[in-house]
Order: C-alpha cells, then sequence, then structure tokens
C-alpha cells in the first residue's frame, strides 16, 4: 500500500473513492503517526477514538454514495477552537480541563463535510507567540531539526498545527492567525499556511485572542489541500456579526497556473535590516519564477510598514485585555480561592496566565486607561488606518504582493526569550495584513544553508483569496519543495 | 523608564492580576521597554485621520427578534467551578 500518511488530501479523496483504502485505515495511519511523532508534544488532547468513531462513519457514508468534500480526511485542530464535549484550553492553565457544550463553527463546519478529527494540537497560550513556547502543556518542537541536532521551535502561535502536519501526522490542521500564527509556522515547518479575509472564516467558538485582528484558516502540505480546507471551513455565520456574508468561490479552481500579465508587487520597506541574504535571494528567486511564468514584477511602496507592529502591539493587547477579562473563576476555568471576591478574581488571574499573558493583558490595560486612551489606543488605530490605505494605493499598482514570509528560518528553543521585543520582532512581514485583514499566504519556497525550510508569502486585496492560491500554486510547481524534516526522511531511508 | 514599579502595582489592579514586590520588580523594565518600542508611533503623522477600529464595515447585521437558544441551565454550569441548585456560587460579597 502507499504511504498513507505521505499523501496529499487530494489524493487521498481520489483513494478514499476508488477504495484503495478505507477511512479507517487513513485514520489508523495517522494515529500510529501521531503516536511515534509524540517527541513533538504537537498535541495537548489526542482523540483516537474519536478519530476511529468519525472514520468509521465516513466509511459508512461512502459506500451509501453520501460523502462529503472532506470525507475521511484526518484533521489536527488547535486547541483554541471550541469542540463539543473536548477539552479545549487555548494551551492555557486558566482553561484547563474546560469541555466546550458547543462546537466551533470551523470545526463544525470541517466535520460537516466527513473530516476527521486526531486531537487537539499546542499553541501559544491565548495564541499569544512566536515559538510555542508559552504553552502551559510545554514547548512544541519543530520537526526539523538545526545543522547541529538542536531542537528548534516550531513557531507560533498555531505551532503543534504546523508541526504535525510536517511531521506526517495529520493531512490538515487549522490554525488562527492574529499576526502571523499561521504563516510563520507554517515557514518554520515547511508547509503552507493561509490566513484569508477577515469574515471569511467564522470566528464563533474560538477562544478570543483579539477580535479585529483573529482570523482562522488552514494549514497543509499542498496549496490545492490548503484551498480545499479553506472551501470547507469559510462561509457566512450568522453567529459572527463579522462574518461575512458572501458566496465562498471554488478557491481550488483558481489554481490554474495562469498567472501571464499579472502584476506583482515587491514591497521595497520589506528589505529589512539585518535580513539574511539567504532570505534576500529567495524572494528574488521566487520573483523570477513569476516572471518566467508571465507575471510582471512592479516596485511598490507600504511607507507605513515599520509601524505596524508597535501599532499591533496596542490594539492586540488592548483587544485582549477586554477578551481575558471572562476569566474570573466564576464561570469556567480555574478558581483560585480569596478572602473575598476581588481577591479570588486577583488570585484566579495570577495562578492561571502565564508570565506572556501577563504581559499583554498589562500593556493592554494600560493603554486602555484613563488618560492614555488616546495616547496610545486611538493612535494606533490611526496608524492601523493608514496601513490598511497603504494597500489599497499599491493594489492600485499590482494584484498580489510577493514578501519573504519571516525574517529568519526556525531557531532554536529558548532563543529569543530574554527580550520580548525581538520575539515580536517575528511577525514584521506578516502583522501587516492581519491590520488590513486581507489574505496571505505563506509557500515553502526553498532550503536554508543548514538545511532548514523558509517561505515566501502572496498577499492579496480583500475577498482575493483566489489570487493569492493561484501564484501560490506557481511558486509551489516552480519551488518543488519535496524536502522532509531530518526525523522522517532518517525513517524513510 | 515609563511605567514604574507603582504604575505596574495600579495597572495589575485594574487587570485583577495579584502581583508580589518581585513580579512587580520584574515587571516595570519589562513593560517600560515594550511602551517605549511602542512610543515611535508618535512619529507618525495622523493629523486628521479617522482610527480604524475594524476592516469590516461597522453596520452590524440585525436578526429576527425571537429566542434562539435557551432552557440548558446544566450545560451552562457544566464548567462551573461552584454551582448550587443552578447558580454559580462566589465568595459572600454583602455584609
Amino acid at each position: 500500500m502507499t504511504n498513507l500518511t505521505h499523501m496529499s488530501i487530494a489524493d487521498a479523496l481520489k483513494g478514499l473513492e476508488s477504495k484503495d483504502f478505507t477511512a479507517v485505515e487513513l485514520a489508523q495511519a495517522h494515529i500510529d503517526a501521531v503516536a511515534a511523532a509524540k517527541d513533538l508534544n504537537a498535541f495537548v488532547t489526542e482523540t483516537p477514538e474519536i478519530a476511529l468513531k468519525q472514520a468509521k462513519e465516513s466509511d459508512k457514508r461512502r459506500s451509501a454514495g453520501k460523502a462529503g468534500a472532506l470525507d475521511g480526511i484526518p484533521l489536527a485542530i488547535k486547541d483554541l477552537f471550541c469542540t463539543k464535549g473536548v477539552q479545549t484550553t487555548a494551551s492555557s492553565h486558566i482553561l484547563e480541563g474546560f469541555i466546550p457544550q458547543y462546537e466551533s463553527t470551523v470545526t463544525a463546519n470541517l466535520f460537516a463535510d466527513g473530516a476527521v478529527m486526531l486531537g487537539k494540537t499546542n499553541l501559544d497560550e491565548f495564541a499569544m507567540g512566536s515559538s510555542n513556547t508559552t504553552s502551559y502543556f510545554g514547548n512544541v518542537v519543530n520537526p526539523w531539526k538545526g545543522a547541529d541536532g538542536k531542537d528548534l521551535v516550531p513557531g507560533g502561535s498555531s505551532g503543534g498545527s504546523a508541526a504535525i502536519v510536517a511531521a506526517r501526522g495529520a493531512m490538515g490542521a487549522t490554525g488562527t492567525d492574529t499576526g502571523g500564527s499561521i504563516r510563520q509556522p507554517a515557514s518554520f515547518c515547511g508547509i503552507i499556511g493561509m490566513k484569508p479575509t477577515y469574515g471569511r472564516c467564522s470566528r464563533w467558538g474560538v477562544v478570543a485572542f483579539a477580535s479585529s485582528l483573529d482570523h482562522p484558516g488552514p494549514f497543509a502540505r499542498s496549496v490545492e489541500d490548503c484551498a480545499l480546507l479553506l472551501n470547507s471551513m469559510a462561509g457566512h455565520d450568522p453567529k459572527d456579526s463579522t462574518s461575512a456574508q458572501r458566496d465562498v468561490p471554488d478557491f481550488a479552481a483558481a489554481l490554474t497556473g495562469d498567472i501571464k500579465g499579472l502584476k506583482i508587487g515587491i514591497p521595497k520597506e520589506y528589505h529589512a535590516d539585518g535580513m539574511s541574504d539567504e532570505i534576500e535571494k529567495l524572494w528574488q528567486q521566487g520573483m523570477d519564477w513569476l516572471k518566467e511564468s508571465g507575471a510582471e514584477a512592479v516596485e511598490i511602496s507600504l511607507p507605513h510598514t515599520k509601524y505596524s507592529l508597535p501599532a499591533y502591539y496596542i490594539i492586540a493587547p488592548a483587544e485582549a485585555s477586554s477578551n481575558l477579562a471572562r476569566y474570573d473563576g466564576v464561570r469556567y476555568g480555574l478558581r483560585e480561592d480569596g478572602e473575598d471576591l476581588r481577591e479570588m478574581y486577583e488570585n484566579t488571574r495570577a495562578a492561571g496566565f502565564g508570565d506572556e499573558v501577563k504581559r499583554r493583558i498589562m500593556i493592554g490595560t494600560y493603554a486602555l486607561s484613563a488618560g492614555y486612551y488616546d495616547a496610545y489606543y486611538i493612535k494606533a488605530q490611526k496608524v492601523r488606518r493608514l496601513i490598511l490605505e497603504d494597500f489599497d494605493k499599491a493594489f492600485e499598482q499590482c494584484d498580489a504582493i510577493l514578501t519573504p514570509t519571516t525574517p529568519s528560518a526556525a531557531f532554536p528553543i529558548g532563543e529569543n526569550e530574554d527580550d520580548p521585543i525581538k520575539m515580536y520582532l517575528n511577525d514584521i512581514f506578516t502583522v501587516t495584513a492581519n491590520l488590513a485583514g486581507i489574505p496571505a499566504l505563506s509557500v515553502p519556497a526553498g532550503l536554508d544553508a543548514n538545511g532548514l525550510p523558509l517561505g515566501l508569502q502572496i498577499i492579496t486585496k480583500a475577498w482575493d483569496e483566489e489570487t493569492a492560491f493561484k501564484v501560490g500554486g506557481v511558486i509551489e510547481e516552480k519551488a518543488g519543495f519535496t524536502a522532509l524534516p531530518q526525523t522522517l526522511a532518517q525513517k524513510a531511508a | 523608564m515609563s511605567m514604574d514599579k507603582k504604575t505596574v502595582r495600579k495597572v495589575a489592579g485594574l487587570a485583577r492580576i495579584k502581583m508580589d514586590d518581585a513580579e512587580l520588580e520584574t515587571m516595570a523594565p519589562q513593560l517600560s521597554k515594550i511602551i517605549d518600542w511602542i512610543e515611535q508611533l508618535s512619529e507618525v503623522n495622523t493629523d486628521n485621520v479617522k482610527p480604524l477600529a475594524n476592516v469590516v464595515s461597522i453596520d452590524l447585521p440585525l436578526r429576527e427578534d425571537k429566542i434562539t437558544d435557551g432552557d440548558c441551565a446544566d450545560k451552562v454550569l457544566t464548567n462551573a467551578p461552584e454551582e448550587v441548585q443552578n447558580f454559580f456560587v462566589v465568595s459572600k460579597i454583602v455584609e
């Protein structure tokens, strides 16, 4: 039998349909792969029983001719999506043991299409981080290893999702992206990650971090698979007031390879200080590939890029301080008793939140407090508008924007821990698309000198995921990225 | 330092997070550094720029005024740290 865990979703759907294997066999192969990848600590909760049960039902549906668009496909779900009856923690002590009584809209959509859940993946606590080292349930390890064999971060916050898809433990995964939390780990783990337009995927049932910046989206190992997953996840949801009343196009159909005449913007401000020559070269290589396919390069300017991270680090913590006010030890989650109600709140939150979450709540509370609101919060919102206008102007000159996804490849666990700002700078190329709410796709484009994957990012206009997928598909084909994480390559050899 | 220990203590109170002296000492320089870095926003001329709260239209959709859920007290209370007869229990707040 072909190696079931190395297939694409598209091929697995064909294999299931032609009865080459069953959904149960596919689920079991992935359950075994998850067990073999235990060292990555990619999951907070594994759900093999649920996977096998769903797979059995999937096989029944398929033999009855009622298979859905993703029927029998084993996926990993970021532990930020509420899953009915299955612990959902946001990787925080404060939510440890929380069992949602409802299903998030995105996971409900996936399950309605027949997807199979392998478990809930580890993340940075409340999705706050770029390294998956802030989780209460421990660090996630990247399946790719450094030249010296050191353990590397998978990126964050959706580190568990990215690591397990890269390690062939799941065919795809859900993630959320508030400042780069899908695209940066996708880049670090050598897989595809898509942050769609704000409003494309419902946020209902997703543990909130920064509501105006949170975007659910998919991970997969091919652009086509990513498009298939997004098709299932997306759609209007009356339960999320910011969910768009728009038809969902057939994203996979956009993968025509035809980019003749497309104008690709290269933002001059993204030549960041201290960016490695390798990444500059890969970026140029990406543009050359697109030109070979008939696209045209256009230099563009996004003059407020430099201010996007500082603006983000007001807006996101401000929204977080408000969203996380609900964790008070009264209705769910951890409770630490105190002399009176206020002390119970304070003890609960002191014991329940980790350092990075506390820092962000504190920054947000400060920025929203009397006397500072205009100077910080309103100022940041004004800068946010300027960043959006930068993109509006740029898209008058081009159809898509090509940038590196990250300023470096995956770094060793423990690095950048001494200085929060150094860690924040990981998101320098990704955060702008969150502030503007526009689609952005990361596609692995090559390896650096140490054999670690590097991604390129394609950013497009609001609601134009199709162009992002189309351009991403061309990069994917030209790059021919087939490298495997060292841990898997050794096993295969 | 933009956030001294006294300010951090006040903010921790507003955020309802208990912090002892040692934590306040650690937190103050960390937060100050972040705030100082954020200060670069003041370089940007934002005269006559309207704040952007959200990239989607601010017209919130209306729905028909009818009950769509409810009658599930048991579900609401499933995750409660403490409950009695369909109520959440907290420390006494009235003398």
